[in-house]
């Protein structure tokens, strides 16, 4: 009996238990094998079903666990640090046929990844307001906490999420939203960006600087604004020329 | 930052660690006297964890128990693993590092479980290898921990007690005692429990772990036990670890609950219930 035997038989319930395996009289025993086959598939869906719940109350739990299932019997964790299994979760959920009607669902499942990652990004030491003057800030590049995140979207993702997680009702109309998610904590804290400040932040994730990043500003952008939403969340951890 | 010298773990009551617990911990932790995390959830690159276990670590002797580094595994060890925990253990310089006699990973994949080897002479060269490796690299002793079994191998030839105390003898290992998994394994297997705890090894075991089990029903209407980390420690378990420590004395024990977590004072009382055992008073 090899572990690639045993591991295929975990991942495919069509297989047979592997010989070699047996009760302690020396029978058939798939039922113990199942107890390994049920703890894979239990334990990861359990990281699947905290790591995404706004996706799993959009799709109801019944129907999240055979999602779950069919993706990590796909894509088993490559990583020993569950904490961020599920990166390709929401590549899945687009390519998963029975939620093709459901749009907006991978970009959910975008937004929940990104909140995980930036609970345990890097912890960045922001800069404050007082170091920021006019004409260093418009020829530098910035740098951005570890935990910054920007997520983009043709859905109202941050209106579908917030009406999960803060309570709400879910958006009727379906124009683009963005998120933005800052950490100025321990706690990632998203917040709607308006569709003038996206290209922007954009551009300085980028590395361009704040001057040439400014050309790509919708109407209505407000710099004071803008710096002032990434100062607050501690997202700027730097300037360089 | 933790430039003292590394302290051993002290021979009362631990408890795993869960954020959940936190804020209870900090205002009353006894009668807790240290605390275990599994380490891969000490991996991340920031964030709040890690910051709540190095103020943890401050306060409270900390295990650091493995639960992915396949010591088991046909496989070479993951050398970024292996690193990884280096680092986590050099910068938290934790009383103990332990890890499993198992295997999970297998041909790139992770599979989340403590899956079992056979009981040969082979395995048992491999697993040797294995643990040289990581005592090695972590530049210390570690403890490897008896698992709870559900499947019998035909090819194993060695009782599961020699197979451990073998690995110790050659590579120098300490041996974790996990007394729920010894009564689990027992059951299933149709062996006896107080024999197996009569052969251990007891000089080589530097934690003790008690944890619950659940009852199935496995083929041919056998009874299953399952060991889940999600009830209170059994009776049955508890006359065991009785035992164990009437012949050791006094060990670090661990009352280790990860599924359907309690509130903390669940998770005190069985701490005092093992406390009680380990002044002799029970």
């Amino acid at each position: 009996m090899t572990q690639a035997a045993f591991a295929a038989a975990l991942l495919d319930p069509d297989l047979a238990v592997p010989d070699g395996l047996t009760d302690p009289q020396g029978r058939a025993a798939a039922l113990r094998f199942g107890v390994y086959r049920n703890n894979v598939v239990s334990s990861l869906t359990k990281v699947l079903e905290a790591g995404f719940p706004v996706v799993r109350a959009l799709v109801g739990d019944g129907f999240f666990a055979a999602m779950a299932g069919a993706f990590l019997r796909r894509h088993p964790p490559t990583s020993r640090i569950l904490m961020l299994y599920g990166d390709e979760f929401p590549a899945f959920v687009q390519r998963f046929p029975p939620v093709s009607h459901l749009g907006y669902l991978p970009d959910v499942a975008r937004l929940e990844l990104a909140l995980r990652q930036s609970y345990h990004a890097a912890d960045g030491v922001p800069l404050s307001a007082d170091m920021l003057t006019p004409d260093r800030l418009l020829t530098a590049r910035l740098h951005f906490a570890p935990a910054l995140r920007l997520v983009t979207s043709d859905w109202p993702v941050w209106s579908i999420w917030a009406a999960h997680m803060r309570g709400g009702l879910m958006p009727t109309a379906m124009q683009g939203e963005s998120v933005v998610i800052l950490r100025p904590g321990y706690d990632p804290d998203p917040r709607p960006l308006a569709p003038a400040c996206v290209p922007v932040l954009a551009a300085l994730l980028a590395t361009e600087p704040l001057e040439s990043a400014l050309d790509h500003a919708g109407e209505g952008f407000d710099l004071t604004d803008f710096l002032a939403l990434l100062l607050g969340g501690g997202a700027i951890t730097g300037l360089a020329p | 930052m933790f430039d003292h010298p590394r302290a051993a773990l002290p021979a009362g009551p631990g408890v795993g660690y869960k954020p959940q617990h936190l804020a209870a911990i900090l205002a009353d932790p006894a009668p807790m006297q240290w605390l275990e995390i599994h380490a891969e959830n000490y991996m991340g690159a920031g964030g709040r964890p890690l910051a709540q276990l190095r103020h943890l670590a401050e306060r409270f002797p900390v295990s650091v128990h493995g639960v992915g580094l396949s010591i088991g595994g046909e496989a070479a060890l993951d050398a970024d693993h292996l690193a990884r925990l280096r680092h986590l253990c050099g910068w938290l310089a934790p009383a103990s590092f332990s890890e499993h006699l198992a295997w999970s990973t297998h041909d790139g994949a992770y599979l989340n479980d403590l899956l079992p080897v056979p009981y040969t002479t082979a395995t048992q060269a491999r697993v040797c290898d294995h643990i040289d490796q990581v005592q090695e690299v972590l530049g210390r002793r570690m403890l490897l921990e008896n698992p709870s079994t559900y499947l019998t191998f035909t090819e194993s030839h060695l009782a599961e007690v020699d197979f451990l105390a073998g690995i110790a003898r050659r590579t120098g290992c300490g041996l974790l005692l996990d007394v729920n998994n010894v009564h689990v394994s027992a059951i299933n297997q149709g062996s006896d429990a107080q024999a197996y705890i009569d052969a251990f090894p007891l000089d080589l075991v530097g934690e003790v772990h008690l944890g619950g089990h659940e009852a199935d029903l496995g083929d041919h209407g056998a009874a299953l036990l399952i060991d889940s980390h999600a009830a209170a420690v059994a009776d049955p378990v508890w006359a065991l670890f009785a035992a164990v420590i009437a012949r050791a004395g006094a060990l670090p024990t661990l009352i280790e609950w990860d599924n359907d977590l309690p509130d903390w004072p669940v998770l005190a009382a069985e701490a005092r219930r093992a406390a009680a055992v380990l002044e002799g008073v029970a």
